[in-house]
């Protein structure tokens, strides 16, 4: 009687298409997920359990545990109008280089007059200039005028950024996620003290819902 | 555990002495790739689902105009005053009175913790009217017999509708206060459902009390 033979087949595995979807899924998540621009400084926020993500359109006022304050404009849009509003109203001009620069990065917190230098300036060197942040002091207070100009140009961009997206047919789409939100980033260090000079600014000029950055903590039972 | 090639991959047989020239495998071993690939896609999964900051909103008291006249002060009844300096929290009840007056005696500050049995409990306590109104939601929730949205409806309206009597939670930082701590005294009100809070400035009073009692 003849044997029966069973194929012996190869223990082994093609692996193409396995490491082909592999590299698919990695690039897709490098190339979506967002490129966070180094911050200047690093902040820790408080922890809690709030849940609510940062909205879309907002402008961060950062603390940092020196008590340095920097502010940080989601919306490139908003930040052309901003910087435009600050050269009209502290005499200055930025190159077009400067102003690229300006663009790139999350935060800015020099004073007014040495920002052109600071934009030019590279990563080391900024360290030295930004020294004590935004001037907050009531002669000299800066931080209220980014507040003002980007709270006067806030409105009309929230309204572009939501009808460009109406356009696109997005659904669900909520006028509310489109405001201008103002959030206080505070170091888990900085004394109360310096998050107060930012509040009571906010508060001079009307605004009274602020928001602060919290880190997500899994809740305690 | 790339596949073996079988179909005369190395160069072994020599026959019918031949010269032949060595043929390599064509086939490469992908276990490292595939490690470094998966290395790769578990990083950007992580980092792109996590890094989510999320906001606290919380709205200040508008500034009061000095050309219209001041409301008259309402008063205070059922509320707690935080006082945070350094790591410490301080806290009273009710009215401030520098000194004994009308019957009320002076304030004295009392000292607690940010720890499940400091400031939780007394929390607990001090708004029991709207926890238990708020518990049993909390239930119905869990078992499944309404959904968020409804949940956050109903403990609207009971906030609503005890607004008087429920707690009042003032807030006062001295110079040495730090941003952490407010915010985990803003996180401990949320968790108890407090639902007034009002960040005011420090007496000049309250600030000795504390130097007071820190000694």
């Amino acid at each position: 009687m003849p044997k029966i033979k069973i194929p012996k087949s190869s223990p082994s595995i093609d692996m193409t298409p396995m490491v082909d979807l592999a590299f698919l899924l990695v690039t897709f998540f490098m190339l979506t997920a967002e490129q966070r621009q180094p911050e200047l400084v690093a902040i820790d926020t408080p922890y809690s359990i709030e849940k609510k993500e940062i909205p879309e359109n907002y402008v961060i006022v950062e603390i940092d545990k020196n008590g340095r304050k920097f502010v940080n404009i989601s919306s490139p849009e908003l930040k052309k109008q901003v910087i435009g509003e600050m050269m009209n109203r502290y005499k200055f001009s930025l190159t077009e280089k400067q102003m690229e620069q300006f663009n790139k990065l999350s935060s800015v917190g020099c004073d007014i007059k040495v920002l052109p230098q600071f934009l030019s300036a590279d990563e080391k060197q900024r360290n030295e200039i930004i020294k004590g942040g935004i001037p907050t002091d009531s002669l000299n207070n800066q931080l209220r005028e980014w507040i003002k100009f980007s709270h006067n140009h806030g409105v009309a961009v929230g309204k572009t950024l939501y009808d460009n997206d109406f356009k696109d047919n997005k659904k669900n789409l909520d006028p509310a996620n489109y405001e201008l939100k103002f959030i206080l980033k505070a170091d888990n260090k900085a004394l109360y003290l310096y998050a107060k000079d930012v509040i009571e600014t906010f508060r001079d000029l009307e605004l009274t819902n602020l928001n602060f950055v919290t880190s997500l903590q899994g809740k305690e039972e | 555990m790339a596949e073996i090639a079988d179909d005369g991959g190395g160069g072994h047989g020599h026959k019918g002495g031949k010269k032949r020239a060595k043929k390599g495998s064509t086939r490469v071993d992908m276990t490292p790739l595939v490690d470094l690939a998966f290395l790769l896609l578990t990083f950007f999964v992580l980092t792109s689902t996590f890094s989510d900051p999320q906001v606290m909103a919380l709205t200040y008291p508008a500034k009061p105009d000095p050309n219209k006249p001041q409301p008259p002060e309402a008063e205070i009844n059922n509320a707690i005053t935080f006082l945070l300096s350094e790591d410490k929290i301080y806290y009273y009840e009710n009215e401030f009175h520098a000194k004994a007056e009308k019957g009320k005696p002076a304030t004295t500050l009392e000292e607690t913790d940010f720890s499940h049995n400091g400031i939780r409990k007394l929390l607990i306590e001090k708004n029991s009217l709207i926890l238990d109104k708020l518990a049993p939601l909390e239930k119905k929730k869990n078992q499944g017999k309404i959904n968020e949205k409804e949940m956050l409806e109903e403990v609207k309206k009971v906030k609503e509708k005890f607004a008087k009597k429920s707690l009042k939670v003032l807030i006062k930082t001295d110079d040495k206060a730090t941003c952490k701590n407010f915010i985990d005294l803003i996180d401990e009100l949320k968790i108890c459902n407090i639902g007034v809070i009002a960040p005011v400035d420090i007496m000049k009073s309250e600030q000795e009390l504390i130097k007071a009692k820190a000694k």
